[in-house]
């Protein structure tokens, strides 16, 4: 851009913005003025956007515009919008009892996506996204269930947990019967291959089934039951069938058998209104292993 | 030579070189002819249909709408005759889009701008509101005349100007009214609207289309298509040699004569162009441009210098279409005493056509042959397998069926899957627990959570296919979908 003056372009007899670059130079093509004036408005809008609404960046904060508009309380206003159209259908959760939600396909659908989300925001850290559990954490898809899984049951557990410290919480633990010294150290070793065997696991070489039989009698069968069932009233889990909440390895079961086991569910009652509670478990029976 | 000019001498006004320049008014002038009839034609057809389209009725049975074009955005519904899409279908959009944009292509190759100069929305309203301007203003000269005026406003020319502007804002407003028809019951809300109880937004759209029509049609006319509309670049850039264009054919109109003078050097015998230099093909273009300096990129191509001009050799003797649908080969051809030839059948204009029958059948057939009941499934994400107390596994499955007929149906859903595989559907106690059955309502989705469980005996390898089909019990109607069963 050397010129700046404008001329008559010699081929088409047109005017030049006079703009040249390597000897080309542009023909000027006039902008209708509407467009001119158009574009002109869009400033003054600006400036007016700018008072009206909240626009510049102060040192803190920012300008705040004449009506103090934010989009914070728009957000604000919808939310509480929809907590009022929620509270119409929670309230007929609410009233509604565990076992008409299953039969009704609208109140469980609503009962199970509002179980996902509360599942999300308060059970996920432990039991995983999708429920499925980790080590010592149970996972609530499969129908091995510690203290039952019926539809009130697992509200039960749900509202008042185990080990909880709450006052109807599920009671009975995992002894440590090597740490506390009830059983010796072979003995665990003996005791947790004869479990192994209850549900068809591999056995050490040399293990003697009738020592651990009677070592199982005399410790375990109290709580576990005969044949090492399990019982859901002590929350002491079926020892026969092939899901294992610490691991089913000798290691593990000498681990669980000498430390003992009393992992913790907290209480839900009071942290979270009824109607939450009872969608989540909903919601936890649906997942498919509900009885 | 370079004549060199300080652009500080240049002014708004400066034909030489304004930056900006000043709004030229067009006042085009009545014609009539072939080309105008068409547009007269076109515009009642275009016209008719959107204004009362709206109003056609369609019998879907009760409960349906039945409005026969509706777009039902609070129920996601769009329904056109016999045809009801949902949101999922929006492909059959974009098919006609394509046809849309394709056909566009195809009309470029043959005759131009035939979209921007007959059909275009624009163009319609504009030529419409040109049509009130002229029967209450009168023609070209006396609009002309009466702006020009500085004489004070008389009673008669104020009333003039208040009656064409109440017509424009009423054909303003009943395009904005038709509008918002397609999206509710026309009839309702006709109702609705004139005793003032019509929805808010539909007042809003009403508003904000008269304004549209309003300024679009009255005010910016032919500035809307030279500066605002990107379609006439796009035009510009699929046209070819052999499009016919809306041509001045200066091998027989030049050198341009007067009527008299053309007569006497024609008899001593002389060659001389037919061109009279009249400027009729000027005075009635709607966008002010002279179509005798060949193709530019403001020509909408409406045909309507043709006319004009074959009305002035009609009355001077001469033969029609001086200004005629051509293009420069024939030009060329006819400048060396060749015959002219038209190539309407030629590779481009196939292959067009082609991709229009192609695209259009697939789309037909797609529609013809769609089913009404419909299933997807998506596999757990987490746990993606269950382990169970008797050592058999688990998966489970989102599945979504959609009914998209207007009638409730029962239908069964069976599981092909990893062997002695056994489904179970939450929430259903149906009584053929190995083959859930379950009602969906009409036109609805329903989603449902299936299990499927393999026997310990059976565990299957890592992952097979699963087959789910969902059958109507009543109708035989069967859809499926596949998704895998995973082991742990």
């Amino acid at each position: 851009m050397t010129d700046h003056h404008s001329d008559i372009d010699s081929v088409s007899g047109k005017s030049t913005t006079g703009h040249e670059w390597d000897g080309i130079k542009e023909l000027n093509t006039p902008l209708p003025r509407w467009w001119v004036i158009s574009f002109y408005l869009t400033i003054i809008w600006s400036i007016g956007y700018w008072i009206v609404y909240p626009a510049w960046p102060l040192i803190q904060g920012n300008t705040t515009g004449m009506f103090g508009y934010s989009s914070r309380a728009d957000v604000a206003v919808e939310l509480a919008n929809l907590e009022k159209i929620r509270g119409d259908k929670m309230a007929a959760l609410g009233a509604a009892s565990l076992a008409d939600i299953e039969k009704d396909p609208a109140l469980l659908a609503l009962a199970r996506a509002k179980g996902k989300t509360v599942f999300g925001d308060n059970c996920a850290p432990c039991h995983g996204s999708g429920g499925a559990g980790a080590k010592g954490y149970p996972n609530l898809n499969d129908d091995d269930w510690l203290w039952g899984g019926t539809l009130d049951q697992i509200m039960q557990t749900i509202q008042f947990g185990a080990r909880s410290g709450h006052a109807k919480t599920h009671e009975g633990q995992m002894l440590a019967f090597g740490k506390d010294g009830v059983l010796k150290s072979d003995e665990i070793v003996t005791v947790a291959n004869y479990v192994r065997s209850l549900s068809g696991l591999s056995t050490r070489n040399g293990f003697d089934a009738a020592k651990g039989e009677k070592i199982f009698a005399e410790n375990c069968v109290a709580c576990h039951g005969d044949g090492g069932k399990g019982n859901q009233e002590m929350g002491a889990p079926n020892l026969t069938d092939k899901i294992w909440l610490y691991g089913s390895d000798e290691a593990a079961l000498i681990e669980t058998i000498s430390q003992g086991r009393a992992g913790v569910m907290p209480a839900w009652e009071g942290r979270l209104d009824p109607a939450t509670i009872k969608a989540m478990a909903v919601y936890v029976h649906s997942l498919g292993g509900g009885k | 030579m370079n004549k060199t000019v300080n652009p500080k001498d240049l002014t708004l006004d400066d034909d030489n070189g304004p930056l900006y320049a000043a709004h030229k008014k067009v006042y085009p002038q009545s014609v009539s002819g072939t080309f105008r009839r068409i547009k007269w034609g076109l515009m009642a057809f275009c016209l008719g249909v959107y204004y009362f389209l709206p109003f056609v009725r369609w019998n879907r049975g009760l409960g349906a709408p039945s409005q026969a074009v509706l777009i039902d955005l609070p129920n996601s519904r769009f329904y056109f005759f016999f045809i009801e899409l949902w949101p999922q279908e929006v492909y059959y959009f974009t098919g006609l889009l394509i046809v849309a944009a394709v056909a566009l292509f195809l009309m470029n190759s043959v005759g131009g701008r035939i979209w921007c100069g007959y059909l275009c929305p624009q163009t319609v309203w504009t030529d419409l509101f040109y049509a009130v301007e002229r029967l209450i203003e009168g023609d070209r000269r006396e609009r002309m005349k009466k702006d020009k005026s500085s004489d004070p406003l008389k009673l008669e020319r104020i009333s003039e100007i208040v009656l064409k502007h109440s017509i424009w804002l009423m054909i303003a407003w009943w395009t904005g009214g038709a509008w918002v028809l397609y999206f509710n019951d026309a009839p309702t809300l006709v109702k609705e609207l004139v005793t003032f109880q019509g929805p808010m937004i539909a007042y809003v759209w009403i508003g904000i289309l008269t304004a549209t029509t309003y300024l679009l049609a009255g005010y910016m006319r032919e500035q809307v298509c030279t500066y605002m509309c990107p379609w006439p670049r796009i035009q510009a850039a699929l046209t070819d040699e052999w499009a016919l264009n809306v041509t001045y054919r200066y091998d027989r109109g030049e050198k341009r004569t007067s009527v008299k003078k053309a007569a006497e050097l024609r008899a001593l015998g002389e060659q001389v162009g037919d061109c009279v230099d009249c400027y009729q093909c000027v005075a009635v273009c709607p966008t002010g441009i002279d179509i005798r300096n060949g193709p530019q990129m403001e020509c909408i191509q409406c045909g309507l210098c043709i006319d004009a001009c074959d009305n002035v050799m009609t009355k001077i003797g001469r033969p029609k279409r001086l200004i005629g649908y051509d293009n420069d080969i024939n030009i060329h051809r006819r400048q060396e005493g060749k015959a002219p030839i038209y190539r309407i059948v030629r590779p481009r204009t196939i292959v067009y056509s082609a991709i229009i029958a192609a695209i259009g059948g697939f789309m037909i057939y797609t529609l013809a042959t769609r089913s009404l009941l419909d299933v997807n499934v998506l596999h757990d994400r987490n746990p993606v397998a269950v382990k169970l107390s008797d050592g058999s596994i688990r998966n489970a499955y989102t599945v979504r069926l959609l009914n998209k007929s207007g009638y409730d149906r029962v239908i069964a859903i069976d599981a092909n899957g990893p062997a002695n595989a056994t489904i179970h559907v939450i929430g259903i106690d149906s009584v053929t627990p190995d083959r859930p059955m379950i009602v969906i309502p009409r036109d609805s989705t329903s989603e449902l959570r299936l299990l499927v469980t393999a026997p310990a005996e059976n565990n299957p390898e890592k992952s097979v296919p699963v087959r789910f089909h969902v059958t109507d019990i009543g109708l035989g109607e069967v859809a499926s979908a596949t998704d895998n069963f995973v082991s742990p």
